[in-house]
């Protein structure tokens, strides 16, 4: 009929030519696509900025900060805060504010080496028990059920109280991991076990792709929001078991984490002494700290299940 | 109605074939029940048996971590209360020959697996050390009760109120102002109970002197069954449940509001709409109804943490559960008890779940009576 | 011209009244997303009348579901109605306030949904979910009917979709595909609307069980004397069942025409190769596709929008006029635009292209 000029077919407007490079076109294309999506997920962004500012806390403290004075007899008892002790002293003549520097740190740690730990560990059984299914499944999935039964916290009791020698900060992370594998390996194993039906996963099967390689190939990249959410979680039920250890009386007496010091607080009443500076510091840490947890992995949630979007 | 242009093979007979066909129906109908009742039947066995493991390999570890450990917790603590030349001195020796005769520690190892599991079996969990002769059975008797009263009423209340409002925030119908709630019940399901417990304490009880801040009731007054001894009681648990209520009413709240969402988006959300249906039942019958199903599993899932939560607030409170008891008996390394308290607590909890996951067909019919 | 409103005279089937049930006009459902609007369905008017069978055809993302929702005032965000009406013996719809269209729903716009899979509440007996409709449309100061009474109805209705009253006792899961779409027929008729929407009714079901539950429709239409919108992508089962076809691309009817005239002399293009690509028995012809996709609806540039995908060709100029729904013979409808039909000159007369 016409010439082919003429036709009103769309014409695809060549690809831009890559990148450019530079900062202008960096901010473009990986640091404004984050800020807009930071506007959607406000939890995530909360949650980061609690637990930095924490961090940062924590890090100022240590460098300019006598943090030694965490220990008993260091200054004179029952200080009222004041420009010395900022956060006051306690019945023992520990200042506060050093205790807080420190404790912050130790308990931080005990939950970083026992999500961590527990993850890793969580995931390899997920995946063996969900990739190799069979008898290893079986026995893998028995024991989550059976450990997500029995109370963590009464395990670790039953450890604590059986070991010779007082526990060190990193042994009691490596306890509690002992108990806290089971949740992210449920859950992961649950998340393989729907991947391993997805298309791509099978072709990558039928055209002999080995074990291993379909797992880190081809699984892992859409399984890593929910190994983050899981360490994230992990690492909040890790630092809730330690504090539980510790305010029950399992704790490390020489270490002055949150959980101590709240086990000091109740020890000696500082609430009907009047010594408000004693345990609020600790228990506001605790709470930003699993405020900031749990906003993190509310944030991930959403990441990973867009339908939680507020605009639904 | 006009004229029924074809019949489809399975509804218009006539009358002689309908009655047969009720026949045929009733007797498939009773056929359905029969197999049903047959499938549910095997899903309890199944999940009995699995209770019984539990306890089995809970049992197992208690008996198995001391001896990791390579010592002996009782010599130990019996060496320490010799050289106090504590209270207990004067029966020292009997206790010692009661846990020669208990633990049979030069015995086989088998041998001591095989007495302990007859123990465990009829529920003897021996004597007290610090305590002794009492058994620690009269001890957990006497503290189960508080804890019982506590923990249950407050595992409930929390969930049946955190679902609820839940419910609400995840209700895109529900009026604007609750969407505020979210962040103050985030925060709140984030903080330990415990530390809850301290932050109640300070406020209701040191500060505005509304209630009182520890024990079960007020020293001096005696147990017993009158009014003004009651409301005693319900006072001095006030500020524990509460603590309790408040951070499970957060952690139920945030979990709801997110499967609350997640439903919207199913069809039988959808079509609920397109029937006119009012409002109130949508809500309850099709949106909390499917939405609480993994509320329900979340419970049988948290039970644990719940109830060793509740046992920390007890040792804030200085209420006489096991959670108090628990504390005492680390503190006086009484072996025994913790154990037994520990075991208690573990049957405790795979009981709870047990009945969760028998109830649990009731509310899901789908359910295909296999979770292991 | 004034308004378009294709309607259908001299149709095969003969209980169709003249009386209008439903009538559509320049109705607009638009999606508000962050990178512009979609306009899922842009500018829809047709009528329908007690007693008729409408077929609306498309592929998928024509906007043939969106227009179902609309029209059940079910449009979820970030989807809403931005203009037009549907009305609805005599009331328009889309002014109604909440309640007062809770109320129209099932007992006089029934929506026989789409995937009836998932649609009923797998917690809940089949029975209850029959009753619970007719319970929340109880008149005001009605007495609340009692157990046997609802029973008895509920029986009664499973009977006419045909199933045993011994279902009314079971769980969705316990059902076939084929019941639960049954199931869904039965909520849609228990309150004798005079409007029936059924959206896919028979996706996602093998093809004699389909045919069954087509068949089963067109009774309960006939029984009812309801309009039926069949909203649909099989023009197959379309052509069995409906008395009129309209064709849907890009949210605008194309093309509303007589089953028969529809299939037989299609004018424009696009039903034409919807037709061309439906295969046959007994001629061994090539398999014809369509060329080419539907284009992204969001921020669609005016004009014609199969113009790119179309066999004819189109000028630049030709291609962004707006094409206008034309009555080309009665009962015949077509989105006229210069090269889109054949004999164009014929009707040329009847467009008004400035």
């Amino acid at each position: 009929m016409t010439a082919e000029g003429t036709t009103a077919r769309p014409v695809v407007a060549p690809e831009p030519d890559a990148p450019q490079g530079g900062w202008a076109d960096f901010y473009e294309n990986r640091v404004y696509p984050v800020l807009q999506y930071a506007k959607r997920n406000p939890p995530l962004i909360v949650g980061i900025a609690l637990l930095s500012s924490l961090l940062i806390f924590v890090a100022l403290g240590h460098l300019f900060y006598d943090h030694e004075l965490y220990r008993p007899l260091s200054v004179p008892t029952r200080e009222a805060p004041s420009w010395d002790y900022p956060f006051g002293t306690d019945t023992q003549g520990r200042d506060l504010f050093a205790v807080a520097i420190r404790g912050t740190t130790l308990t931080l740690r005990i939950g970083l080496i026992a999500g961590a730990v527990a993850v890793v560990v969580g995931t390899v059984f997920a995946f063996i028990a969900a990739y190799y299914r069979g008898w290893a499944d079986a026995v893998i999935r028995v024991l989550v059920d059976v450990g997500l039964t029995i109370p963590p916290l009464l395990i670790l009791i039953l450890i604590a109280i059986n070991t010779s020698e007082p526990l060190t900060v990193d042994q009691m992370g490596l306890a509690i991991s002992i108990v806290a594998w089971v949740f992210p390996a449920r859950t992961i194993r649950a998340q393989v076990l729907v991947l391993r039906e997805r298309s791509y996963v099978e072709i990558a099967r039928l055209s002999g792709t080995s074990g291993p390689a379909i797992i880190f190939k081809e699984m892992m990249p859409n399984l890593l929001p929910y190994i983050t959410a899981s360490f994230v979680t992990s690492v909040a039920a890790g630092i809730l078991a330690s504090i539980g250890l510790e305010a029950i009386g399992l704790g490390i007496f020489s270490a002055p984490t949150l959980g101590m010091t709240i086990y000091w607080n109740i020890q000696f009443s500082s609430i009907i002494l009047g010594m408000w500076w004693w345990w609020l510091p600790p228990i506001i840490t605790i709470i930003i700290v699993f405020v900031g947890l749990f906003m993190i992995s509310a944030g991930l949630d959403e990441w990973s299940n867009p339908r939680l979007r507020k605009s639904v | 109605m006009s004229t029924v242009a074809e019949t489809p093979p399975a509804s218009r007979d006539d009358e002689k074939q309908s009655g047969i066909r009720q026949r045929a129906d009733a007797l498939r109908e009773a056929g359905v029940m029969a197999v049903a009742l047959a499938v549910y039947r095997s899903y309890i066995f199944r999940r009995f048996v699995f209770l019984l493991f539990v306890i089995w390999i809970a049992a197992t570890v208690i008996f198995i971590i001391p001896r990791l450990s390579g010592q002996d917790p009782v010599k130990e603590k019996l060496l320490l209360e010799a050289q106090r030349g504590g209270a207990i001195q004067s029966g020292l020796d009997a206790v010692a020959k009661s846990y020669q005769a208990r633990l049979g520690l030069d015995q086989p190892l088998l041998t001591q697996y095989g007495n302990f599991m007859f123990d465990i079996v009829r529920f003897d969990l021996g004597p007290s050390i610090s305590f002794f002769p009492r058994s620690v059975n009269s001890i957990i008797a006497d503290s189960i009760v508080w804890s019982f009263g506590l923990i249950g009423t407050t595992v409930i209340l929390g969930f049946t109120i955190g679902t609820l409002a839940g419910a609400f925030l995840g209700w895109p119908k529900a009026p604007r102002g609750v969407g505020i709630l979210f962040m103050p019940f985030l925060t709140i399901s984030a903080i330990p109970q415990y530390l809850a417990g301290i932050i109640l304490v300070f406020i209701f009880a040191a500060q505005l002197e509304w209630l009182p801040l520890f024990g079960p009731y007020s020293p001096g007054t005696t147990p017993e069954w009158s009014f003004s001894f009651v409301v005693e009681v319900i006072r001095h648990a006030t500020l524990p449940a509460l603590a309790l209520v408040l951070s499970a009413i957060g952690f139920w709240a945030v979990g709801m509001r997110g499967m609350m969402i997640n439903n919207q988006g199913e069809d039988f959300m959808v079509q609920a709409e397109a029937k006119g249906l009012k409002g109130r039942r949508i809500f309850f019958r099709y949106g909390v109804r499917n939405a609480m199903l993994p509320q329900v599993t979340g419970l049988a899932l948290a039970l644990g943490t719940l109830l060793t939560g509740a046992l920390l607030i007890e040792r804030v409170f200085v209420y006489p559960g096991l959670g108090d008891i628990l504390f005492q008996a680390i503190r006086l390394s009484d072996f025994f008890v913790i154990r037994g308290i520990v075991f208690t607590i573990i049957v405790m909890v795979a009981v709870a779940t047990f009945l969760l996951d028998i109830l649990y067909p009731y509310l899901d019919p789908r359910v295909k009576y296999s979770r292991s | 011209m004034t308004t378009a409103t294709p309607t259908v005279t001299g149709s095969v089937q003969s209980n169709i009244s003249d009386e209008v049930a439903l009538r559509v006009e320049d109705l607009k459902v638009y999606y508000e997303t962050p990178r512009g609007t979609v306009k899922a369905v842009d500018g829809l008017t047709f009528s329908l009348r007690q007693g008729e069978r409408f077929a609306l055809v498309g592929e998928s993302g024509s906007g043939k579901s969106t227009l179902a929702m609309a029209l059940m005032r079910l449009t979820r965000p970030p989807g809403h109605i931005a203009g037009g009406k549907a009305i609805l013996h005599g009331t328009d719809l889309i002014g109604l306030s909440e309640e007062e269209m809770r109320k129209i729903r099932l007992s006089q716009m029934a929506l026989v949904p789409q995937g009836a899979m998932n649609s009923l509440n797998p917690v809940m007996r089949v029975g209850n979910q029959i009753a619970d409709g007719i319970l929340d449309h109880l008149p005001e100061g009605a007495q609340k009917p009692s157990k046997d009474e609802m029973r008895d109805r509920v029986r009664d209705l499973l009977d006419r979709v045909g199933l045993q009253p011994m279902v009314a006792r079971l769980f969705p899961h316990e059902l076939s595909g084929g019941m639960k779409q049954r199931v869904a027929m039965a909520i849609g008729i228990s309150l004798n609307p005079s409007v029936i929407i059924a959206d896919e009714p028979t996706s996602a079901l093998d093809v004699i069980v389909q045919r069954q539950i087509m068949q089963t429709l067109g009774r309960l239409q006939e029984g009812l004397n309801a309009a039926v919108i069949l909203v649909g992508h099989d023009m197959g089962l379309v052509a069995q069942f409906a008395d009129t076809v309209g064709v849907m691309y890009a949210g605008k009817l194309v093309e509303v025409a007589p089953v028969r005239t529809m299939f037989k002399n299609p004018l424009h293009a696009y039903p034409r190769l919807l037709i061309d690509s439906i295969p046959t028995m007994d001629e061994k012809k090539k398999m014809v596709g369509i060329p080419g996709m539907q284009p992204s609806l969001l921020n669609l540039p005016p004009g014609d929008a199969f113009a790119p995908r179309s066999p004819l060709q189109f000028s630049a100029e030709d291609a962004r006029v707006e094409p206008k729904l034309v009555e080309v013979e009665p009962g015949h409808w077509v989105a006229l635009s210069r090269p889109s039909v054949e004999d164009f000159d014929k009707y040329a007369h009847l467009v008004d292209y400035r």
